[in-house]
């Protein structure tokens, strides 16, 4: 397959995860900011937003202030910022129409259609109020799109390139989410009290849609380090590091079978799993989680550079 | 307007009607299909139409005038029918005249004997720009040129059939040809399944044998073809993916391929994988920096030294364009004597050279009832349709052409069929034209029975190209007459 049209798909799957983890983010924090608020400032809910969307500074240049409204707006619609949803999906579909040839008509006629839904009838939908509508229905469009990919694209290179882009994009979201909210994990931090910090978690587990999943797994009332433990070291958690890491492994296998060459890339991976895969919850809070997650997030980005490096270019 | 009110234009043929209230056999069912069809359904199917190309992506690009520049050309619902006797005849006209045309492009780039034996003008072929001497005495693979030639045609009586322009550098149209066809099995399938028409989905298979026939002999036994596009922003990328993806190659850009000891690699991800036939969207002029435009970046360096040590095909070759230029056509009825000793089947338009004396007073003399052309012009821009202009319009054009005469051409303006057409007002005649897709490989010629029939929507106009408010419409052969 041509090193471009890997990019284009690689870069395809990163923007439409991307576009699905901002319409989830600030799905989360509408809900949260409905519900009475009695930690923090008013605000804070709508500024963790931004810093978990990955570009404050982005933000801080436009506006000079945290408001909702604002927020939203920077997040969803806005044609400013690359990483709105807005832009996402533009990104996605114009590298979908890069390699329209290896991508099954029915992946190609779900991006299209999204595209062309958002700048006709969608394109209003924040502007009038109906966020909820908007955001839900961008989620069905990405699940589309990668449903369609599951049942139709043939499963060779192109589709683990797909897969790759998705699971890189996840990881890194997750780390995102997760490093954005550590401190309402750390049992030592006294500051935040009963049941707010329970409102607190279920806002984190609602974020990566593993929430049910959460009470299905543990079977236990919301704990702070089985939280970390499930987003962190559970495989069977579709969202977990772990899971993410697990696959891109893989999937660089089964590229590395095609030609038998391995790279650097290949070695990082396994390295990251291996280390996710025997690391301990207790140990990771104990040399620090937030530390744990900016290392992660850092070594996360050098996969990616180092699977462009062998095969995007 | 009403398909029982549906009148021909005076003095133009029409598809559809033998006499002002008599239809001809082969639109027969076509016409009882529009007569129980209620206007608010077609109106809506015409809609649904233009949502689904909108959603498969079928446009083209127009820039640079606000707005987002995707745009779908146009599509109209009533097909354009052909019968098979009509088709046979220019099927045999068309196969003719490409076979003339490829013979004279190996002629000007070796011996020359047409040019020496006098039949044409020296100067004309070899000061042409579109004549490329990096070419010279060199045959590309098979002896084929013009692997992909459309030929526009238009039809002004029952079997005269004239060619306007024929088309040798990089035809496009194709995909919609193919895609309005798609469109039409969506939309009727009754009243498809009521005719037989002659299936064109094979078109992309028909071009994939035809490059491969075409490989360099070093290529192996299965050739590695690709298509080279310059990219997603040009108008006609839609058609260049559409083609890459049913003919399961690869779609290439200038940046995936290069060069190393004249042999052409493209970039994958295991790394560099040899070409043997590239079918090229993209103009001589960009082709390789080395030998042509050093300023573009969608074409490849070293490509033409590739090309020139037999290691890669190009399709079509380079240099092909020089018989397609305006003031060569005029000669093609002389080609189809010179190299195949045949008369011409199909009719060229009689043609007049600004730059000789005697035609251009004839012309500055009957501007009011002419079509003048630039010689490189295209797209219908840069074209005066005389019996519409005003005398203003008229006048000015007069004064371009005394300034620069050679720059022009005249031919008189034909009377273009009609064909009804779905528009605002109902249904109605609008003029059509035709453009077929030659394919001729080291085996022979093929052509997908039908092709691109382009129709001009605004009332009366003659000039059909998209860019100009034309429309498209499914161009059906029958397999036989409907009885």
């Amino acid at each position: 397959m041509l090193s471009r049209a890997a990019a284009n798909l690689y870069w395809l799957a990163r923007y439409m995860e991307r576009a699905d983890n901002v319409a989830r983010i600030l799905e989360v924090a509408e809900r949260a900011s409905i519900m009475p608020n009695s930690a923090g400032e008013p605000q804070s809910e709508w500024h963790s937003v931004v810093i978990a969307s990955g570009n404050e500074q982005g933000y801080f240049e436009r506006y000079d202030e945290i408001s909702r409204e604002k927020v939203v707006h920077y997040l969803t619609v806005d044609t400013s910022n690359p990483g709105s949803i807005r832009s996402c999906i533009e990104k996605a579909r114009a590298n979908a129409r890069a390699v329209r040839t290896v991508l099954t008509s029915d992946i190609w006629e779900a991006l299209n259609q999204t595209w062309l839904d958002l700048i006709g009838d969608k394109r209003e939908d924040v502007a009038r109020g109906e966020l909820q509508a908007f955001l839900a229905w961008v989620k069905e469009r990405a699940q589309m799109f990668s449903g369609g990919a599951h049942a139709t694209m043939l499963r060779d290179e192109g589709y683990w390139f797909l897969r790759l882009g998705t699971m890189i994009e996840r990881a890194d979201n997750t780390a995102r989410i997760l490093d954005v909210k550590y401190h309402i994990l750390l049992p030592a931090d006294e500051g935040i009290g009963g049941g707010m910090d329970y409102y607190q978690w279920t806002v984190l587990l609602r974020s990566v849609s593993a929430s049910r999943s959460y009470y299905y797994r543990y079977r236990d009332t919301l704990r702070p380090w089985q939280i970390a433990e499930f987003l962190i070291l559970s495989e069977e958690m579709p969202r977990s590091l772990i899971a993410c890491v697990a696959e891109v492994h893989s999937l660089l296998d089964e590229i590395a079978k095609l030609d038998g060459r391995r790279h650097e890339c290949h070695r990082l991976a396994g390295q990251i799993y291996s280390h996710l895969r025997y690391a301990r919850i207790g140990d990771i809070f104990e040399t620090g989680l937030h530390e744990f997650l900016v290392e992660f997030i850092d070594r996360n980005h050098r996969v990616s550079d180092e699977i462009a490096d062998a095969y995007l270019q | 307007m009403e398909v029982n009110s549906y009148r021909p234009v005076d003095h133009c043929f029409d598809e559809m009607m033998r006499t002002q209230t008599a239809p001809r056999a082969a639109y027969q069912k076509v016409r009882e299909w529009l007569a129980a069809a209620d206007p608010a359904s077609l109106d809506l199917r015409r809609r649904e139409a233009e949502i689904l190309f909108m959603r498969i992506g079928v446009t083209f690009a127009v820039y640079g005038e606000g707005g987002d520049p995707e745009r779908i050309i146009p599509f109209d619902i009533i097909p354009r029918v052909i019968n098979g006797r009509e088709w046979d005849l220019i099927a045999r006209g068309l196969e003719q005249r490409v076979r003339a045309l490829n013979h004279f492009l190996v002629d000007v780039y070796s011996k020359r004997e047409i040019l020496r034996a006098g039949v044409i003008d020296t100067d004309l072929v070899l000061r042409n720009p579109a004549f490329l001497p990096e070419m010279n005495g060199f045959t590309p693979a098979g002896g084929v040129f013009t692997h992909v030639a459309g030929i526009d045609m238009v039809r002004v009586g029952e079997d005269e059939f004239y060619v306007l322009e024929d088309n040798a550098r990089t035809p496009s149209g194709v995909s919609y040809m193919l895609e309005d066809r798609e469109i039409m099995m969506r939309l009727f399938p009754d009243l498809m399944a009521a005719h037989k028409v002659a299936p064109v989905e094979h078109y992309p298979t028909e071009l994939l044998t035809t490059l491969k026939s075409v490989a360099p002999s070093s290529g192996g036994a299965d050739p590695t073809v690709v298509v080279l596009t310059p990219g997603m922003y040009n108008s006609a990328y839609y058609e260049h993916t559409y083609l890459a993806d049913r003919m399961g190659v690869e779609l290439v850009e200038g940046q995936d391929l290069f060069v190393d000891e004249n042999r052409v690699y493209m970039r994958t991800t295991r790394g560099p994988q040899q070409v043997d036939v590239i079918y090229r969207r993209i103009d001589d002029d960009f082709l390789d920096p080395l030998t042509f435009n050093p300023n573009s970046t969608l074409g490849v360096a070293g490509l033409i030294g590739a090309v020139r040590a037999g290691h890669v095909t190009l399709a079509n070759a380079p240099g092909a364009g020089v018989c397609d230029d305006k003031s060569v056509y005029i000669h093609v009825p002389e080609m189809i004597e010179f190299y195949l000793g045949e008369k011409p089947i199909l009719k060229n338009v009689p043609t007049y050279r600004c730059g000789r004396e005697a035609d251009r007073a004839y012309v500055l003399d009957h501007l009011d009832e002419l079509v003048v052309k630039e010689v490189r012009g295209s797209g219908g821009y840069g074209m005066l349709v005389g019996p519409h202009a005003t005398k203003a319009e008229q006048a000015a054009f007069a004064e371009r052409i005394k300034a620069d005469p050679d720059e022009y051409i005249a031919q008189p303006t034909l009377a273009l069929s009609t064909s009804p057409t779905f528009v605002d007002q109902g249904i109605a005649p609008r003029h059509i034209d035709l453009r077929p897709f030659v394919l001729m490989g080291a085996k022979g010629v093929s052509i997908v029975p039908g092709g691109l029939t382009r129709v001009a929507l605004r009332e009366g106009s003659l000039v059909v190209n998209s860019s100009q408010g034309g429309g498209t419409k499914d161009t059906w052969v029958l397999l036989e007459e409907p009885c």
